[in-house]
C-alpha cells in the first residue's frame, strides 16, 4: 500500500529520518514503533503530505503520493482536537467535507457513526460541552467517516480512556477486515501484539527491522523454553532466566543452546510435566536486543 | 462546493457572524458613535448656569459695563462699602461672586492688574474666571493706550485679518481648481485611520483565529486535508469578509442613524447651518462662511473621488491582506496569545508610525517624508490614502500600488512558510532568529 524508498527529512542539523525504505502492506495491521523522538511522526507526515520529505519517494499503491491521495488516507494525530465552539454535527460535516465528501453524503454516514459508536445526543452539542471520551468518540468519527484505504493513527492510545481504548481496537479489527490497510505509532510496544500483524523498527531515525511480526519474533527467538511442572527440578547447565510459582505448577524458564529432547523426556517421566513451549521474544525485548546488538542477519 | 479554499473561508466567516458578540459589536458601534455625536449636542443646547457678578469697582474700571445674559453684572457704590463690607454683602445677597477691582496709588493700571480680587460662594468657575479677566484685559489696555494718548478706536480699526482664497493651478486657461485643503485633509485623515482601524482589529483577529487552532490541536487534523496554504489563504479571506460585511452594516446604520437625529432631534441645525452659509457682512468677521457656502460644491467637485474611493478599496484590502499574512505567521509561531506581545511590536510599528506621520503628512502631502512613507508597503496603505485626496501624481500611486502587490505576494510566500512549521511547533518559546530558520525549512 505504501511503499518508502530511501526517504530521508532532516530539521536544520537534526536528523529525523535516515534514508529509510519502508513498506506497509494492502491489508495489514502496521505497527510503526520506537521510542520518543525515533521518526515517527516525521514519517507519518509525510504519508500525509504535510511535510515533503527532503530525499526519496513514498508510493501509494504503487504510484508517487499526489494531493488527491489525501482523500484516501484517514489520519488521527498525536496532537489531536476540535473546534471548542462548534457544534459536534457541524464540525463532523466539515472535517468529512475537507476530505472531498459532499455534504447528504456526509451526513448519512455521520449519523450511522452516531448510532454505532452510541452517541446519540451530541449532534447539536459544542464540543466544549463534551465529556473528554465523548469528544475522543467524535474525534475518532472523523478520521473514519470518509472511509479511508488507509488509516494512519499516530499514538491512538495515549489520552484515550480505557473504555474507548478497546472501542479503537475493536473498531480497528472491524476496518480492517472490511478492507481498509491501518498503520499506528507507538512508543509502548507491549500494546502492539495483540493487534499488529506487520511491524516497523525504528530508530535514531533508521529502521531496525520490518516485516511480518510472527515472522520478526520466529527471527529473533534466542532459544528460551518454558517448562511447566508440578515440582521444582534441579537446573541443568546453562541460563536460567526465571522461575515462578503459577497456579497450575511451577514454571521455569530456560535459555538453552539446542532443544532439550532428553530435558523434556527427564522431567515427563520424573516431574509431571504439564506444559512445555518456545518462548518467542516480546517487541520490546527485540527493540532492546537490537539497539544493543545490532539487527540480527 | 467542495474548493477546500471556499469550504474554510464559509466556515470562518459563518462562526464568526453567527456569534451574539459580532451582532453585538456591529450594533453598539454605530450607536456608541452616534452617542459621541449627539452627547455634546445636547449639552451644548442646555439651559445655561447663569451666574450674578457684583462688583466693588472703586477705580471705576468696568463700569458701566452690564455684562451678558449669563453672567449679568452690579455694582456696589465704593464709598458705602469696603471689600468686608463687600464680603458680608456677598454672603447675604443672592448674588454668586464678588469681584474686588482696588483702586491703588494714583490709577496705575499695573498696580490694578495685580491687585483684583474675586471671591464666589461656591467655587468658581473656570467659564466665569475666563470671561471676567477678558472683560478686565481688555478696559485695562484701552486705559494703557489712552495714558500713552492713542485713541484705542485706531488701534482697534488697525486691526487687520486676511484670508486668503488658494487656487490649484489647472492644466488649461480657466480651469483652476478652488484648493479644498480642509476638506482633503479631513477625508484623507479619516480613511487613513479608518484603514488603520481595519487592519489592526482583524489582522489580529487572524492571528487569533490561528492561535485558537493551535491550541485547541484541530490544526494538524485540518492539515492533514488541506494545505497549511490553504488554511491561512481561508482564513485571511473569511475573516476580511467579515470585516468587509461588518462596515457595510456601520456604514449603512451611521447613515441612518444620522438621519434619523437630523431631521427629528435637531432640525433646526439644518436651517442654521443653512443660513451660515449665506454670506454675511461685517468689517470685522473673517469671510470663512463666505467661502463655505459659495464654494463647498467646487471643493467637492476639486476631489478626484472615483481615485479615492478606488484608492481606499486598494490599500483597505491591500494593507489587510498584507498584515494579516503577518499577524498569521506569528499566531503559528506562539502558542498562547499572551506570548504575542514581543512579535507584535515589531509589526505594528510601521503602522504605528504611518498614524504618527499622518499630520506632517497631511500638511505637505507632496513632500519627501509622503513620498517614502507612501512607497514602502508596510506603511504605504495609511500613508498613501492621507495623500489621495489632494492629487497625487498618478505613476507615484501607481508604483505604491504596484510595490504593496508585489510586497503582499513576497509576505504571503513567507509567511505561509513561517505558518507551516510554526503550527506544528509546540511547547516552545519561539525567537525571532527561529523563525528566519523556519523560512529554510
Amino acid at each position: 500500500m505504501i511503499t518508502a524508498h530511501k526517504v530521508s527529512k532532516h530539521y536544520n542539523q537534526k536528523v529525523a529520518l535516515d534514508s529509510i525504505d519502508l513498506d506497509i502492506p494492502k491489508g495489514s495491521i502496521y505497527g510503526l514503533l520506537g521510542p520518543n523522538g525515533a521518526g515517527k511522526t516525521s514519517f507519518i507526515r509525510i504519508m500525509n503530505q504535510i511535510t515533503a520529505p527532503d530525499a526519496g519517494d513514498v508510493l501509494f499503491d504503487g504510484v508517487p503520493l499526489k494531493p488527491a491521495d489525501i482523500a484516501r488516507i484517514g489520519y488521527l494525530p498525536e496532537e489531536r482536537g476540535l473546534y471548542k465552539k462548534m457544534k459536534v454535527g457541524e464540525q463532523v460535516l466539515y472535517l468529512a467535507r475537507l476530505k472531498g465528501l459532499d455534504n447528504a453524503e456526509a451526513k448519512k454516514r455521520a449519523k450511522l457513526w452516531f448510532e454505532r459508536l452510541d452517541m446519540g445526543g451530541y449532534w447539536e452539542k459544542k464540543v466544549e460541552d463534551l465529556s473528554k471520551g465523548m469528544a475522543q468518540k467524535v474525534q475518532f468519527v472523523t478520521t473514519v467517516l470518509h472511509q479511508p484505504e488507509l488509516l494512519i493513527f499516530d499514538e491512538p492510545f495515549t489520552g484515550f480512556d480505557p473504555i474507548n481504548t478497546n472501542l479503537i481496537k475493536r473498531e480497528i479489527k472491524r476496518l480492517n477486515s472490511e478492507g481498509a490497510t491501518v498503520v499506528f505509532s507507538t512508543h509502548r510496544m507491549e500494546s502492539v501484539e495483540e493487534i499488529c500483524n506487520h511491524i516497523g523498527l525504528i530508530n535514531n531515525g533508521q529502521v531496525m527491522v520490518e516485516g511480518d511480526l510472527l515472522d520478526i519474533r520466529k527471527h529473533y527467538k534466542s532459544g528460551t523454553y518454558s517448562f511447566i511442572t508440578k515440582d521444582a527440578f534441579e537446573l541443568p547447565a546453562g541460563e536460567n532466566v526465571s522461575r515462578e510459582q503459577l497456579h497450575t505448577g511451577i514454571e521455569t524458564v530456560l535459555k538453552l543452546d539446542s532443544y532439550p529432547t532428553e530435558l523434556v523426556v527427564q522431567l515427563a517421566q520424573e516431574k509431571q510435566l504439564l506444559g512445555f513451549e518456545e518462548v518467542l521474544p516480546s517487541v520490546g525485548e527485540i527493540f532492546i536486543d537490537i539497539v544493543e546488538n545490532g539487527p540480527k542477519a | 462546493m467542495n474548493n477546500p479554499i471556499l469550504l474554510i473561508i464559509q466556515r470562518e466567516f459563518l462562526t464568526r457572524v453567527r456569534k451574539k458578540t459580532f451582532l453585538l459589536v456591529t450594533l453598539l458601534a454605530p450607536l456608541i458613535f452616534a452617542a459621541l455625536m449627539i452627547v455634546p449636542g445636547l449639552l451644548a443646547s442646555m439651559p445655561e448656569d447663569n451666574k450674578a457678578v457684583i462688583v466693588l469697582d472703586e477705580p471705576a474700571l468696568l463700569l458701566p459695563e452690564k455684562g451678558t445674559e449669563q453672567y449679568a453684572i452690579d455694582y456696589l457704590n465704593p464709598s458705602e462699602f469696603d471689600l468686608d463690607l463687600a464680603k458680608d454683602f456677598l454672603r447675604t445677597s443672592d448674588k454668586d461672586v464678588l469681584l474686588y477691582i482696588p483702586s491703588g496709588e494714583g490709577w496705575d493700571p499695573d498696580f490694578i492688574r495685580k491687585n483684583i480680587l474675586l471671591y464666589g460662594k461656591e467655587d468658581v468657575s473656570l467659564e466665569l474666571q475666563g470671561f471676567l479677566e477678558n472683560l478686565l484685559e481688555e478696559k485695562i489696555n484701552k486705559q494703557k493706550l489712552l495714558r500713552q494718548g492713542v485713541d484705542p478706536d485706531v488701534v482697534e480699526g488697525a486691526k487687520t485679518r486676511v484670508s486668503v482664497k488658494s487656487f490649484t493651478l489647472g492644466e488649461e486657461e480657466g480651469n483652476d481648481e478652488t484648493s479644498a485643503t480642509p476638506l482633503k485633509m479631513g477625508l484623507g485623515y479619516i480613511a487613513g485611520m479608518l484603514i488603520y482601524f481595519f487592519i489592526f482589529f482583524y489582522s489580529v483577529q487572524v492571528m487569533r483565529g490561528v492561535i485558537e487552532e493551535k491550541t485547541s490541536r484541530i490544526v494538524e487534523v485540518i492539515i492533514s486535508s488541506v494545505r497549511p496554504y490553504q488554511l491561512m489563504m481561508g482564513k485571511i479571506i473569511g475573516i476580511g469578509l467579515v470585516g468587509v460585511v461588518q462596515f457595510l452594516i456601520w456604514i449603512v446604520l451611521c447613515a441612518t442613524i444620522y438621519g434619523v437625529v437630523i431631521t427629528f432631534i435637531f432640525p433646526d441645525l439644518i436651517t442654521e447651518s443653512a443660513m451660515a452659509a449665506g454670506p454675511t457682512p461685517g468689517i470685522n468677521t473673517p469671510d470663512l462662511s463666505n467661502v463655505e457656502g459659495l464654494q463647498i460644491f467646487d471643493m467637492i467637485r476639486s476631489i478626484n473621488f472615483p481615485l479615492v474611493l478606488g484608492g481606499f478599496a486598494f490599500y483597505f484590502f491591500g494593507g489587510y491582506f498584507l498584515y494579516s499574512a503577518l499577524f498569521a505567521a506569528l499566531g503559528s509561531a506562539i502558542d498562547q496569545e499572551a506570548d504575542s506581545q514581543q512579535f507584535m511590536l515589531p509589526v505594528t510599528a510601521p503602522m504605528i508610525i504611518a498614524i504618527v506621520t499622518a499630520m506632517n503628512i497631511i500638511q505637505e502631502p507632496n513632500g519627501t517624508l509622503a513620498f517614502w512613507m507612501s512607497m514602502i508597503p508596510l506603511t504605504s496603505p495609511i500613508s498613501m490614502m492621507i495623500r489621495l485626496p489632494f492629487g497625487i501624481p498618478i505613476w507615484q500611486v501607481i508604483l505604491s500600488g504596484s510595490i504593496l502587490i508585489a510586497t503582499f505576494f513576497a509576505i504571503v510566500g513567507l509567511a505561509g512558510k513561517i505558518y507551516r512549521v510554526g503550527i506544528l511547533m509546540y511547547g516552545k518559546k519561539v525567537t525571532w532568529k527561529e523563525l528566519f530558520k523556519w523560512l529554510r525549512y
